[in-house]
């Protein structure tokens, strides 16, 4: 099996190195064929061996491939863990990836119209695009079947690369140069808390291994630290906030989710790849995988909570009012974000990663066809310039609108599982901060139906675009453009009703996952069959505010579009508070930036020039020259001050020898 | 064993071949240039050996020569190196290499000269590493001064006699102190012998005198916060090979001899003062990391860039007594010296290359400024990967060599105390910061200036240089094991050591 697992992660390697190095030589074609294939391969073998736990005949793995490093007793390896969680996530990864591998034959086709004509970076940007892509999905892919902290952090820090590299792919545009920086910094801000998050595993598991730490925790669950002055801190505790914090960059969690919506400056299928399915659900994953370590500490998973619920319901509410066609399936992703960390602060951690995996596929799904519209508009972004594309773009429609129906939670649909269930155990939690999570779960389903059908109704119906040009050539995108959005559409619909038993209710993850007996809230759900959970949704209150918000976004963007401008006047401070987003990137861009660039011209001007350079260094070179011009007044050639000088210094001589 | 002097081979032979070149003149430029590239390669290959035929499983001196120099001092010349030491001369045999060939078509201007001084210099930075005799190690620290103050002085630019000035004057401060030091111990022996040093024993008050004789030094080699502004002004004024040999070699001397004397002679006021090196480590990394942020120039920019990775040294070294004070560290004292000893040497491929690639932009544009470039990979995309290939380098991305010792501090220095831990690891964002906003500026954007239009990318002679680098950086990103094991038993038998009181 080893072999298998090797190939997986490693073909996309291979895709990536050639059409990285090779490009030029290998051609365009050469190129999506050589990383298509690549994943394609890999997609295939995760599906047999995702089959194989399905089946029962594979068992999970967990081995070295080589080591990295042994000091002081503590062994650092690269190797794998592959179970039922990451089996999972290894096909929705692959799955994804070849998705938009595909799509991306068609969306960068004209990337030569991207760059300045004389531009050499420009020249083989088709098959650089390629290879990163692969890059990122070989990145992915041993994160995800990392068996230890250490190539976790590989995978960790090599996925953040290659959004780097990506959100910056156009790097002549000044917002997509800024972007990347942010999002990198932003990234490296999570990093910081998950580097130390680490440090302490080394330091009091004196392991690295998920399988020798993991078995140590209970024996830890009730150790205590002192950090600073006598205050002492559960240990779990502060593990658990530490890697979270790694988490909350990664998967955008207020307050370091400003890099995501920025990240949009990167080409559309990225977005979809990167920034929706797979990097940013990168940190539900971790919080999933160190279950048996979050399981013993209710302070880090209150903490989880909180920070998810504020996410899921804050950054929606700014989807309402973003025109940006991308902005908005980001903010979107931002909140659904939210609602997988949620579910997993109130240990519900199958229907978090659940819900992350029915996301990966809508949300790409969504993402796919919003890059598919904006082909279809010239690349026009704006919503309002939008409107009647139904009727040019048949496929891109019928898949964005099952893609948002999904988002939704609308019943049946993969979303409606995955949501239902994370909202069933935040109401069946205890934990501290569940009451304030289960109101903002609650309303955010409300606020996710509004934007996502505000934004259905103004691109696909109403009056055609407003630009005469833009309708007269707008068509259905190419075929490899709309085969991945049916590819996506299809797990959007089904795969929750035919998952959620196994998966969130049954024992799929058997030993990935560990729920403590008093945290069990999936299992206080009480669940009795599919039918019996669709049920039991048209009894609670989220379907009818799904359907609510659907319903309003009916009666405004179809019916009385003048409420719309209504609304916003009457809102007017609220409006621009959403608009301006709670001015979190003003003021981040004034206190870190502008902070960090006054701090360094303080120590530098201050510090080393004025202080150390200009007092002491050359202070001291001054002074010593200074004290030459003086003694050399002394040197005067003439005889009797030499000889007033001896005469002196035999007078202070002798008073000295007769004090004594 | 091996039966050869392979230690004197690698000193040297270089130093011949540097006076042999200097003698043959720059009338046959090409030919000098032709010797020095092979003496370097050959001094290389030279030092392969002292890596394969070196035994790891023990801590004791290999590759011994040790005959009678000065007899009437019982000054010896005495060479040795253990698992410290050896993988330091390989970096410098492989460095410089890339000198040289770095050096090749830039320098007109008496390149036989040139060329000689990296030679030379190389031999001396050898015989550094592996003197064993204090005095032959003391000619050895104040003989480098002289090559270097040639490349300043006379290739470098126009604020050069400042420079040259500020960088003699202060490390020749430092090394005084150090003199009077080893002299002292001279006195207490009755020879030069370091071994012998490290089992002599000595009173609290002379350790701490001794320690801060050694400590002013090597803190102006590393180069340590407050003694520390000499380096971004010699690094601007040197010329690339200068800068190279400076930031990957040099300052190495310093970590150096912080292993080889500080910590060994001087245990207990090591543990002592341990308290000071680590606050001035941290500042390095802190406070020179946000002044990095501000500069201008791309140099002063890596220079700084340097003074904070070196922070990682020194602070690997020193907190090794508090690791061990500590009853819940679970061992990791070895973690922190190792730590400190791979960032030394990754470091010592990642600032050349920056450097390096600074002088790519400078050979063409003649300007260290960040504002002169822009857009630099519209017309120099190979350039522009391999920039941004050692700037993720610098920002200690996992996967390169930059991030393997500042994890192996950052985890031991948890183990020492958090909140050296928490300032450590502000690198993280701190060092992505000037570096990455660096790249933005200078590789990424549209082209900002006819100068950059007119940007021909990289010949195949700096493609070799390059290539050669980022290999170096990612085979110790991704298998740092070997360098590890290499050192393992002379860091344990170093630890071992210092965990013994040398007070009578």
């Amino acid at each position: 099996m080893k072999t298998i697992y090797l190939l997986i992660a490693l073909m996309p390697l291979a895709g990536a190195i050639i059409a990285g190095f090779f490009g030029g030589r290998i051609g365009r074609a050469g190129a999506h064929w050589v990383t298509s294939a690549g994943v394609g391969i890999s997609a295939a073998l995760s599906l047999y061996v995702l089959a194989g736990f399905v089946g029962g005949n594979i068992e999970p793995f967990n081995g070295s491939v080589y080591t990295w490093m042994v000091s002081d007793g503590l062994t650092m390896e690269i190797g794998f863990l592959v179970d039922e969680l990451t089996a999972m996530m290894m096909v929705v990864v692959t799955f994804v990836s070849f998705c938009v591998h595909i799509y991306t034959i068609g969306y960068m086709a004209d990337d030569a119209h991207n760059w300045p004509k004389e531009s050499l970076a420009g020249k083989n940007s088709y098959q650089r695009f390629f290879s990163y892509i692969s890059l990122f999905t070989f990145s992915m892919l041993m994160l995800v079947m990392a068996n230890n902290f250490l190539q976790l952090f590989f995978g960790w820090e090599a996925v953040g690369l290659v959004s780097y590299l990506l959100i910056g792919f156009w790097s002549v545009r000044p917002t997509a140069i800024f972007a990347n920086l942010k999002a990198f910094l932003v990234n490296r801000v999570g990093d910081f808390g998950f580097i130390l998050g680490i440090a302490a595993v080394a330091m009091y598991f004196n392991s690295l291994d998920y399988a020798e730490v993991f078995a140590q925790a209970p024996g830890l669950a009730d150790k205590q630290i002192t950090l600073w002055g006598d205050h002492s801190w559960s240990l779990m505790t502060v593990i658990g906030i530490l890697l979270f914090i790694g988490a909350m960059g990664k998967s955008a969690q207020v307050p370091l989710h400003v890099w995501l919506p920025d990240s949009m400056e990167g080409p559309t299928p990225i977005s979809a790849l990167i920034h929706a399915a797979t990097m940013v659900t990168a940190g539900v994953f971790m919080v999933a995988r160190m279950s048996p370590i979050y399981e013993f500490t209710e302070t880090a998973l209150t903490f989880i909570l909180v920070i998810g619920a504020t996410t899921a319901f804050f950054t929606g509410l700014i989807g309402l009012v973003q025109n940006d066609i991308k902005r908005v399936v980001a903010y979107s992703t931002l909140s659904q974000l939210g609602y997988m960390m949620v579910a997993l602060g109130v240990s519900a951690y199958a229907a978090g990663v659940f819900h992350l995996m029915t996301h990966a596929f809508f949300k790409a799904l969504l993402f796919l066809a919003a890059g598919s519209v904006i082909i279809g508009m010239h690349h026009d972004q704006d919503i309002r310039n939008m409107g009647g594309i139904k009727k040019y773009m048949p496929i891109t429609w019928i898949t964005a609108l099952l893609g948002s129906l999904a988002l939704i939670g609308f019943p049946g649909f993969s979303g409606f599982f995955s949501k239902d269930a994370i909202i069933s155990a935040v109401s069946h939690s205890q934990i501290a901060g569940s009451g304030y999570a289960y109101v903002l779960v609650v309303l955010g389903v409300f606020v996710t139906a509004l934007y996502s059908f505000r934004m259905y109704f103004l691109v696909f119906h109403g009056e055609g675009p407003r630009d005469e040009h833009a309708k007269a050539h707008l068509h259905e995108s190419p075929k490899v453009v709309t085969i991945p959005l049916i590819l996506l559409a299809i797990p959007s619909v089904f795969v929750g009703m035919f998952t959620v038993g196994p998966m969130v209710f049954g024992d799929w993850f058997k030993n990935a996952i560990f729920v403590l007996p008093e945290h069990d809230t999936l299992g206080a759900i009480g669940y009795q069959g599919v039918g019996w959970f669709l049920g039991h949704g048209f009894m609670t209150a989220p379907l009818y505010l799904a359907l609510g918000g659907l319903g309003v976004a009916y009666y405004i963007y179809m019916k009385k579009p003048e409420i719309a401008d209504k609304a916003k006047d009457m809102a007017g401070p609220i409006y621009t508070l959403l608009d301006k987003k709670y001015w979190v990137d003003e003021i981040y861009q004034a206190v870190f930036a502008g902070g960090s660039r006054g701090l360094g011209k303080v120590f530098w001007f201050v510090g080393d020039r004025v202080l150390i350079d200009g007092l002491v260094v050359n202070g001291a070179a001054k002074s010593i020259g200074w004290f030459a011009t003086v003694v050399r007044h002394l040197q005067s050639g003439l005889l009797y001050h030499y000889a007033i000088a001896m005469s002196l210094g035999l007078l202070l001589l002798l008073t000295w020898f007769v004090i004594l | 064993m091996f039966e050869w002097p392979l230690l004197s081979f690698v000193i040297w032979l270089p130093i011949v071949g540097g006076f042999m070149v200097l003698a043959s003149g720059d009338k046959a430029a090409d030919a000098s240039r032709w010797t020095a590239l092979g003496v370097s390669i050959l001094t290389f290959l030279m030092s392969l050996p002292l890596w394969f035929a070196y035994d790891a499983s023990t801590a004791e001196m290999q590759f011994v020569e040790r005959v009678a120099w000065i007899p009437a001092f019982n000054i010896e010349y005495y060479l040795g190196v253990d698992g410290i030491s050896m993988p330091l001369i390989i970096l410098t045999t492989f460095i410089t290499i890339f000198v040289i060939v770095a050096g090749w078509e830039v320098i007109q201007h008496k390149p036989s000269v040139y060329m000689a001084s990296f030679l030379i210099m190389e031999g001396i930075m050898v015989g550094v590493f592996s003197a064993l005799d204090a005095m032959l190690f003391y000619v050895f620290w104040e003989a480098m001064l002289i090559p270097m103050f040639l490349i300043i002085g006379i290739w470098g630019g126009p604020n050069r006699v400042y420079a040259t000035i500020k960088f003699f004057l202060y490390t020749f401060f430092g090394s005084v102190f150090m003199l009077v030091a080893l002299v002292y111990m001279f006195l207490q022996s009755g020879s030069f012998d370091i071994l012998g040093f490290h089992t002599l024993k000595l009173g609290l008050t002379e350790q701490i005198l001794i320690f801060l004789a050694f400590l002013l030094a090597f803190a102006v080699k590393v180069p340590m916060f407050p003694v520390h502004t000499w380096l971004p002004d010699a690094h601007v004024e040197a010329p690339t090979g200068g800068s190279v040999i400076l930031a990957a070699i040099m300052l190495k001397i310093g970590g150096y001899g912080f292993l080889r004397f500080s910590l060994p002679i001087t245990p207990d006021a090591s543990a002592h003062l341990d308290w000071l090196i680590i606050l001035l480590s941290l500042i390095a990394v802190v406070y020179i990391g946000f002044v990095a942020l501000i500069q201008q120039d791309m140099k002063k920019l890596i220079a700084y860039s340097s003074i904070a990775h070196m922070g990682f040294v020194t602070l690997g070294f020193f907190i090794v007594f508090l690791i061990a004070n500590n009853p819940d560290a679970n061992g990791g004292a070895a973690l922190g010296v190792q730590g400190g000893m791979v960032q030394m040497i990754s470091h010592g491929f990642i600032s050349a290359a920056m450097f390096l690639c600074v002088g790519v932009l400078y050979d063409r544009v003649h300007s260290r400024e960040i504002s002169a470039y822009g857009g630099v990979i519209n017309t120099m995309p190979v350039f522009g990967a391999f920039m941004v290939f050692f700037a993720m380098a610098n920002a200690g991305l996992p996967g390169t060599s930059g991030f393997v010792g500042e994890f192996m501090v950052i985890l031991a220095s948890f183990r020492a105390d958090f909140w050296y831990a928490l300032l450590a690891a502000t690198t993280l964002i701190i060092g992505a910061a000037y570096t990455l906003w660096m790249v933005k500026r200078v590789v990424f954007g549209q082209v900002a200036n006819d100068n950059v239009a007119a940007l021909q990318d990289i010949n195949n002679r700096e493609l070799f240089i390059l290539t050669s680098l980022a290999l170096a950086v990612l085979i110790l990103g991704l298998w740092p094991a070997p360098l590890v094991e290499v050192m393992d038993a002379s860091v344990h038998n170093l630890l071992q050591h210092i965990a013994i009181t040398k007070i009578p």
